[in-house]
């Protein structure tokens, strides 16, 4: 988008025509270098993830051993640590400072952060890639990597810390400078909470990598299963920094691409607030089948305390569809159940990226992660292709796909840049999306019959004793290979056309915008209403949506059960 | 109504409408229904993991371990004991770099205590063909009450990252017909 002419102090801000926010430049500036890292780190992760598939498929079985687990470590530090939190920061710098109205207050702060968490990304990638750290993405003592790895770590966290701070200060900035009326917007609510579990989870990863730091140089002892607890307190909370960011992001791009609403403020707020009082419980998901932990303490953190964050989850699941559904019922799509949902823009990466991410999260991750993470369920998952299955529908399809979808309209708002090869992007996210699908449920399926993840060669041609796995099991690798190599692609579609928009993409005129060029998501050329004069509170196509997805988790839940009601007697 | 890119103006704590109340009610429900459902299973259902949990340090395990196969060693596969225990004892297991040892040999519908712990690092005992799967933490010994309820051989995978060997990693158990 193309700049307008009104400029306030200093030419610190511009007004951006499509949306009228005022835009301070250092906020747009990290916003920028934040994204840029961010991708470059996914082409990182994504090169390592086809390695990955391409050995994994047994048929292929591209990498020799200790190439296949340091790819494995690289890949999820990569894709879960770096491309992610970057992701995150500049989701932060727009969520406050940007939808505020307001300024930066410390620019100098946010920029050494940044360079801070990039110093640490580097360490980390040096010498995980030097092969100093084979100890994959969880790094579980007593498996030792070389002290630096866990210092770039260590750098990387207090970076993002800092950003988060600056965060909160820019809240309280545009608070006291009153750059807003009101409260907050939902969207900035939704990143307010991934910023408080934030600072949660990274205080978890302080408490553990500085003693394993130091564990590492010979000076301390770590208890292993201690390592896991806190570990896991970083781990998975910073999954709920995923979820409460990628829920935030459905609200905002719910809005941009075809004028949702908030249904009610009361409750979508409150459904954020049950994620910051009940998720850093997560943890025991991990510990289910260890031996440190006794079951009442399972039972009670396993289920987020009476499974509350997933109530949260199940509340945003029905929200956000129905805001979507209301939004174009009061635009006048009001024909049956499901008009509203034909007539969406399924043409905008922006929409068909945050619908496919909305769904995919919801019937595949959501409902496989309450299973798995049910106590004794988890004796049939543990360790087994169902945890990474489960994982890559919530943090990929799910939050990454998210993720893309906002990047093509970061690229227009943000960059002020046409989205290069428009035609590619329309059909990434269904690549990505569907093939992603694709490949965790067929690792699910694998994991079902017992295939373990983490694992070189499930064909034990070196053990001791033999393993032959059921057909059924090599079919699903071969899908595994299938749809992740379909994902690969969607992926590469992404990175193509984030880095030439941003780098080598036409700066988007006024002239292109007013002529409704095609070059960039519609929701940018025309942004649909975003306040409404009547209020509707019926969507019954979303009701019928969430019944079935209801349907589908019973079903799925009992049946594992029932699957393991048949297994030996252990106690 | 408005997008959640806006401010809301005023107060908005205000009541839900119908549908979004009802599904509220419901998933709040289903939640209950879930947590009930692990202690349910604790007391009615035959496959829990809690187990009976301590401390032991590797080298203590080792030495139990190797005072239970001199005790009850009944043959040899590939190098490795195979021990048969009668019904009710405690048997053990080891995990280490890369080998589950040593081969137990049980008695379909027989109860056994089965120790396990790790030499090393974590490893992941995984249960071939029928996925029962646990978490082996060095300096933990975790002694479930076990009873197959069918014969034949079974085998032990790892399932938790231990190196380079990782892959190679493979442990039997034999349970013989009733």
């Amino acid at each position: 988008m193309s700049e307008s002419a009104t400029l306030a102090v200093g030419g610190l801000f511009r007004t951006c025509s499509v949306t009228g926010l005022k835009v301070h430049r250092h906020a747009e500036n990290l916003v920028k270098v934040h994204a840029v890292i961010a991708i470059v780190a996914f082409l990182v992760g994504l090169v390592s993830a086809i390695l990955l598939v391409l050995t994994r498929w047994q048929a292929v079985h591209l990498l020799p051993p200790d190439w296949y687990y340091r790819i494995l470590t690289a890949h999820g530090l990569n894709m879960l640590i770096f491309f992610i939190i970057f992701f995150e920061m500049a989701v932060l710098y727009f969520a406050g400072p940007i939808l505020l109205n307001s300024r930066l207050p410390a620019p100098k702060v946010g920029y050494a952060a940044f360079l801070l968490m990039l110093v640490g990304m580097l360490m980390v990638e040096y010498f995980v890639f030097t092969g100093q750290a084979d100890v994959l993405f969880t790094s579980y003592v007593p498996l030792k990597a070389h002290p630096g790895y866990y210092l770039g770590i260590i750098f990387f966290a207090v970076g993002a810390l800092v950003s988060v701070g600056h965060f909160f200060a820019a809240l309280v900035v545009a608070k006291r400078e009153k750059t807003y009326e009101g409260s907050v917007p939902l969207v900035t609510f939704g990143a307010i909470t991934a910023a408080i579990i934030a600072v949660i989870t990274l205080l978890h990863g302080a408490l553990i990598y500085i003693p394993t730091f130091f564990w590492s140089m010979g000076l301390m002892h770590v208890d292993p299963e201690v390592y896991r607890l806190i570990f896991w307190g970083l781990g998975h909370s910073s999954q709920q920094i995923n979820v409460a960011a990628m829920v935030s992001i459905w609200y905002l791009m719910s809005g941009l691409t075809l004028g949702g609403v908030v249904l009610n403020e009361k409750i979508s707020r409150s459904a954020f607030v049950l994620y910051i009082l009940f998720i850093s419980l997560a943890s025991a998901h991990h510990l289910l089948v260890d031996p440190g932990f006794g079951p009442s303490w399972k039972v009670v953190n396993t289920s987020y305390f009476m499974y509350m964050a997933v109530l949260a989850s199940m509340i945003h699941g029905f929200t956000v569809p129905a805001g979507m559904e209301i939004g174009q019922r009061l635009r006048g799509f009001t024909k049956g159940a499901f008009e509203w949902l034909q007539k969406a823009p399924w043409s905008d990466p922006g929409f068909s990226a945050t619908f496919l991410s909305l769904v995919i999260f919801g019937f595949m991750g959501g409902i496989t992660g309450v299973v798995i993470g049910t106590e004794q369920i988890n004796i049939i998952a543990h360790n087994t292709l169902r945890i990474p299955g489960h994982f890559h529908v919530t943090v990929v399809a799910g939050t990454a796909l998210a993720f893309m979808g906002a990047t093509y309209y970061l690229i227009p708002l943000i960059f002020r840049k046409e989205v290069a090869f428009m035609g590619l992007a329309r059909i990434q996210p269904y690549l990505f999306g569907g093939g992603v699908a694709t490949f965790a449920s067929a690792m699910i399926i694998a994991g079902t019959f017992g295939a373990p993840r983490r694992h070189w060669d499930i064909s034990f041609t070196n053990a001791a004793f033999s393993v032959e796995y059921p057909a059924a099991v090599d079919l699903a690798m071969g899908f595994v290979g299938l749809g992740g190599t379909v994902a690969f692609l969607g992926g590469l579609i992404y990175v193509l056309v984030a880095v030439v928009s941003v780098f080598f993409g036409k700066p988007l005129t006024e002239e292109a915008l007013r002529a409704g060029t095609a070059k960039v998501p519609q929701g940018v050329i025309k942004l649909p209403p975003q306040v409404h004069d009547k209020e509707l509170h019926v969507a019954p196509g979303t009701m019928i949506l969430v019944f079935i997805f209801l349907a589908v988790f019973v079903v799925y839940y009992f049946t594992n059960w029932k699957i393991l009601s048949l297994v030996w007697q252990i106690g | 109504m408005q997008s959640g890119i806006l401010s809301p103006q005023g107060v908005w704590w205000k009541p839900a409408g119908r549908q979004e109340r009802v599904w509220v009610i419901i998933a709040l429900i289903w939640c209950l229904i879930m947590f009930a459902a692990m202690p349910f299973w604790h007391l009615k259902g035959g496959q829990n993991p809690t187990g009976i949990r301590s401390r032991v340090t590797p080298a203590d395990y080792q030495a139990r371990v190797e005072r239970f196969i001199s005790e009850y060693q009944v043959g040899e596969e590939k190098g490795y004991p195979i021990v048969e225990a009668p019904p009710g004892s405690h048997i053990y297991m080891l995990g280490r770099m890369w080998q589950w040892y040593p081969i137990l040999k049980l008695k379909e519908g027989a109860t056994y205590t089965l120790h396990l712990s790790s030499l090393d690092l974590n490893h992941g005992f995984n249960l071939f063909p029928i996925n029962v799967n646990f978490q082996i933490v060095p300096g933990y010994d975790y002694a479930l009450k076990v009873t197959p309820n069918a014969s034949g051989d079974f085998k032990v995978v790892c399932n938790e990252f231990c190196g380079i060997g990782h892959h190679t990693m493979v442990g039997k158990v034999i349970v013989t017909p009733q």
